[in-house]
């Protein structure tokens, strides 16, 4: 398909701006103006809304098809939330209006919105206090590290590793280290949880915490957390939750209870918010009551006469992390499915993306090797090493899925997991659906089993084949000037 | 509601092929995890949240004729932005990890990464950040690897709030921040000059810059690359419709916020922090990155490239921890900017121009009220010296129907009278009259 810059037909126009009721004089010298102008294509509205819709007939989403990608979440996004981030008096909110004189008036129904997620948020993890600024799970992350460093600053404690279990996302060492600490990698123990004797030994005075995603990346729950925060508590250090996998136990288990101090939530995994092609997230960060003096400015707080306020004055704060006051547009996508769902719905929606997981993990466990096979959370984590004695990989069981209509489930990870399929359904998929995908990975099965060949042609149902990932990190090709 | 689509009977059934109950499914977690009650209301129907969501709506004073700016701001956006970025093709999808299946998010990411280099002259963008502020504190740890080095300047004409976040950001690192105070709206190259060494990694500047004012870097890129340091630059994109880019001033790593392409405001967010640089520098760059290839029969497709540079390969020595970015937002601003095209761009950023300049001059003419900066060039924002304290005044026309402006003294000293007014290309001769009317009777 041409790029859009390939169908511009010189002086075609597209969008009218708005007419001009003024002088045409700038206030700006020539030498100050660009030389030529940007290349833009020159296309009708039709050429435009004709090329991206063409563009979005080349994707998978949830709403076409079973997206069982582990690790991220893929429920759906209801559509009213959608409706509700569209209102203009969220939409057309300018963000700077609170800093008006009196301007929190303003603003009172956001600061709302803001206030009650703080409160709901804070009772589905046992924490004491949230900020809404992280902008993504990552950027939670790095802000729940600064918080354990601005923390360790003010305890004159001098601490300069963190903790790591061997099974995490990539995110956490990253976060870690470009916060300052060094990372220190915990390996797993051969039911796939932290091995906490290998723990113990890793824990010293230098510990400035550890960062633990539960259940774990493998789907299972750490039997032993409770063990483990204390472990990390007994040398000063903090317990940051990576709260990616609370579909698992939304509404019906809380980090905070488990021991955890920093906690940060995925408002586009859990609460249904839209992935949108890779963002935006939202990553609010909640922490327990003697870190909340460390929270980013600014936070939201309620009067005594029942109006909303945005607090500034926040002395031993990280500061600003992002320029407002996060998200907000994704914030208030959360909140509707939070409202929506309520407390029965959202223990619902624990109990129902555990049994979904549980029953693929049951229909598969004899076709696919599962390397761990005690009783899963939310996602299940199977093997193609038996598929592999016919030179058939997890790869080729991805884009077998593809030619038969489901995007594949997450491959190569967890990385301490050989040949890793990593299958999370979702609480929102039909026993009709989880049926039929269990059918085409059993079909995949045999096929690997007896036409491998077929399963290495594949995908050939789209608009382009297996693309050469090798040459285009070599020839570097990543803007059309 | 719930969403879930399996009956009380489903669940039954499943759980019996499983040959455990809902309990023992969640038998793993000790029990006394599993005992809390919550204290969460009941669920609400899709009517009764949509009527309490609206109440909440109508608490916010958009009916207020905006004039505040500070880097972001209330531009039109045509309706078929969201009859496309609406389509959930698009909006459903995750991260394009399997490219024959992603190629229309992947696609678009190209596009955009080829528009983002297309506004600013630079040779390669990323798939995008979260915000302007981000992005430039990505940059400024881009320079850090990339020159060795760990000393940044910044001139504090550079929008405060990233200044306050690029703080927040470096306290438990070993960065040599320094601020230089600006020079009359403009950056003070004096203070700049004197200050760049051979420790510097960077130099940060902005333009158009906090006040408004317009400047031409071409002279302080050349004096950084003397010194073997980089210049980076944020920028307004929608001002890059007119405006000398970044690219041809010679700017090492250009940043900024994306808002202005085609994002509603929504109180902050969320937003698009946009990055491109040269080509030399691009495995040095932080974020997703979409590269064109050919498939197994020859066939042009795309893929996310450069993969070693990232998280979920390199752990603890990626060059940024970024895994979800912006990525619908920047659709956004590649569909934005398809539909308004060559012609529409400039005339949306002359549009801003023209109208910034006609409230300049209605403005300053009231007696009393100055520009603070004098006759500098400006492009859509400009500061007025009012003769009374800035934020008292803008409370005082919040009465009159607008948001005035912002005021400067929260982020300058020295600037309690002054008053930062932007104008957007939706501002009306008849809205800008009011306000020059409003402002004299509250003077």
């Amino acid at each position: 398909m041409k790029l859009i810059y390939d169908k511009s037909v010189s002086g075609r126009k597209g969008v009218m701006p708005p007419s001009s009721d003024v002088p045409n004089t700038i206030h700006i010298k020539k030498e100050f103006l660009r030389s030529s102008d940007a290349k833009l294509p020159e296309l009708s509205e039709l050429d435009v809304v004709r090329h991206f819709t063409e563009l979005s007939r080349r994707n998978f989403g949830v709403d076409t098809n079973f997206y069982p990608l582990g690790s991220c979440t893929m429920k759906y996004n209801p559509k009213a939330a959608e409706r509700i981030a569209a209102y203009p008096g969220f939409a057309h909110l300018h963000p700077l209006m609170p800093q008006l004189r009196r301007g929190g008036m303003l603003t009172q129904g956001a600061l709302e919105v803001l206030y009650d997620m703080d409160k709901f948020l804070c009772e589905l993890t046992a924490m004491a206090g949230f900020t809404m600024q992280p902008m993504a799970g990552a950027h939670g992350e790095l802000t729940g590290i600064m918080i354990m460093a601005a923390y360790h600053r003010d305890k004159g404690n001098k601490k300069t590793t963190v903790l790591i279990p061997d099974s995490a996302h990539g995110t956490n060492p990253a976060s870690a280290a470009i916060a300052g600490y060094k990372v220190v990698t915990v390996p797993s123990d051969s039911e796939g949880m932290m091995d906490v004797n290998e723990l113990k030994k890793l824990v010293n005075s230098e510990t400035a915490g550890l960062m633990l995603t539960c259940p774990n990346t493998l789907g299972i729950f750490e039997k032993n957390i409770k063990e483990i925060c204390d472990i990390i508590h007994s040398v000063d250090g903090l317990c940051y939750y990576d709260g990616a996998n609370l579909n698992a136990i939304v509404g019906k288990a809380c980090p905070g209870d488990f021991g955890f101090d920093i906690v940060h939530l995925n408002l586009h995994k859990t609460f249904a918010t839209p992935h949108g092609g890779g963002g935006p997230g939202a990553g609010p960060v909640g922490v327990i009551q003697k870190l909340l003096d460390f929270l980013p400015v600014s936070l939201v707080v309620k009067r005594n006469d029942g109006t909303f306020a945005l607090e500034y004055d926040r002395p031993k704060s990280i500061g600003y992390i992002a320029p407002f006051y996060g998200n907000f547009a994704i914030i208030l996508r959360a909140y509707v499915y939070i409202l929506m769902l309520g407390r029965d719905g959202l223990k619902a929606v624990s109990e129902n993306a555990v049994l979904n997981a549980n029953y693929i993990k049951e229909k598969l466990k004899d076709y696919y090797s599962l390397p761990f096979g005690q009783t899963c959370k939310h996602e299940c984590v199977f093997s193609a090493e038996r598929q592999m004695a016919n030179g058939i990989h997890a790869i080729d069981i991805a884009k077998g899925l593809i030619d038969r209509g489901f995007h594949p489930p997450t491959v190569y990870f967890p990385s301490i997991v050989k040949e890793a399929i990593m299958i999370e359904p979702t609480e929102t998929e039909s026993r009709e659906t989880l049926d039929m995908f269990i059918e085409t990975m059993i079909e995949l099965a045999k096929l690997a089993e007896n036409e491998p060949e077929k399963l290495k042609a594949a995908p050939v149902t789209t608009p382009v084949g297996r693309l050469d990932e090798t040459a285009a990190a070599k020839n570097v090709d990543i803007a059309e000037l | 509601m719930s969403f879930i689509a399996n009956t009380q009977e489903q669940q039954k059934q499943m759980l019996a092929q499983i040959g455990l109950s809902m309990d023992g499914l969640f038998a793993d977690i000790p029990k006394e995890f599993l005992e809390k009650k919550f204290n969460l209301p009941d669920g609400m129907s899709e009517f009764d949240v949509r009527n309490r969501l609206a109440d909440l709506a109508a608490k916010n004073h958009i009916d207020l004729t905006c004039f505040l700016g500070g880097g972001f701001y209330d531009h039109f956006i045509p309706s078929a932005v969201y009859a496309i970025i609406g389509r959930s093709e698009f909006y459903t999808a995750y991260t394009p990890y399997q490219p024959e299946i992603s190629q229309g998010t992947l696609q678009a990411i190209f596009e955009y990464q080829s528009l983002i280099c297309r506004l600013t002259e630079m040779q390669a963008a990323n798939a995008s950040l979260y915000d302007g502020g981000t992005a430039l504190y990505e940059a400024m740890m881009m320079a850090l690897r990339i020159t060795n080095r760990n000393k940044i300047l910044i001139d504090d004409s550079v929008n405060p709030i990233y200044r306050v976040m690029i703080h927040s950001y470096t306290k438990n690192l070993s960065i040599e921040l320094q601020e230089t105070k600006n020079d009359q709206g403009l950056i003070n190259r004096k203070a700049l000059l004197e200050k760049l060494d051979d420790n510097t990694a960077a130099v940060i500047v902005q333009n158009p810059n906090f006040f408004g004012c317009v400047d031409d870097f071409t002279d302080l890129a050349e004096a950084a690359h003397k010194k073997g340091a980089l210049l980076i630059v944020s920028c307004y994109p929608i001002s890059l419709g007119i405006l000398k880019t970044p690219g041809a001033m010679g700017a090492d790593i250009v940043t900024g916020e994306g808002q202005s392409l085609g994002l509603p405001m929504s109180f902050g967010g969320p937003y698009l922090g946009f990055m491109a640089t040269k080509k030399d520098y691009v495995r040095k760059m932080p974020g997703r990155i979409v590269g064109r290839t050919k498939d197994n029969q020859g066939r042009t497709g795309f893929v996310l490239t450069l993969q070693a540079r990232e998280q979920h390969i390199r752990r603890d020595k990626a060059t940024s921890n970024i895994c979800s970015n912006e990525a619908l937002c920047a659709l956004t601003a590649l569909v934005y900017s398809s539909l308004l095209g060559k012609d529409g761009l400039k005339q949306t950023a002359q549009l801003c121009a023209d109208k910034a300049s006609y409230a300049w001059q209605k403005m300053t003419a009231i007696k009393g009220v100055k520009s603070r900066f004098g006759a500098k060039w400006f492009f859509n924002e400009f500061v007025l010296e009012l003769p009374a304290n800035a934020a008292e005044i803008a409370g005082k026309l919040i009465d009159k129907g607008f948001a005035a402006g912002f005021p400067l003294s929260r982020y300058y000293e020295g600037m309690e009278n002054s008053l930062l007014i932007a104008v957007t290309e939706k501002r009306t001769k008849q809205q800008i009259g009011m306000l020059t009317e409003s402002l004299e009777a509250v003077l």
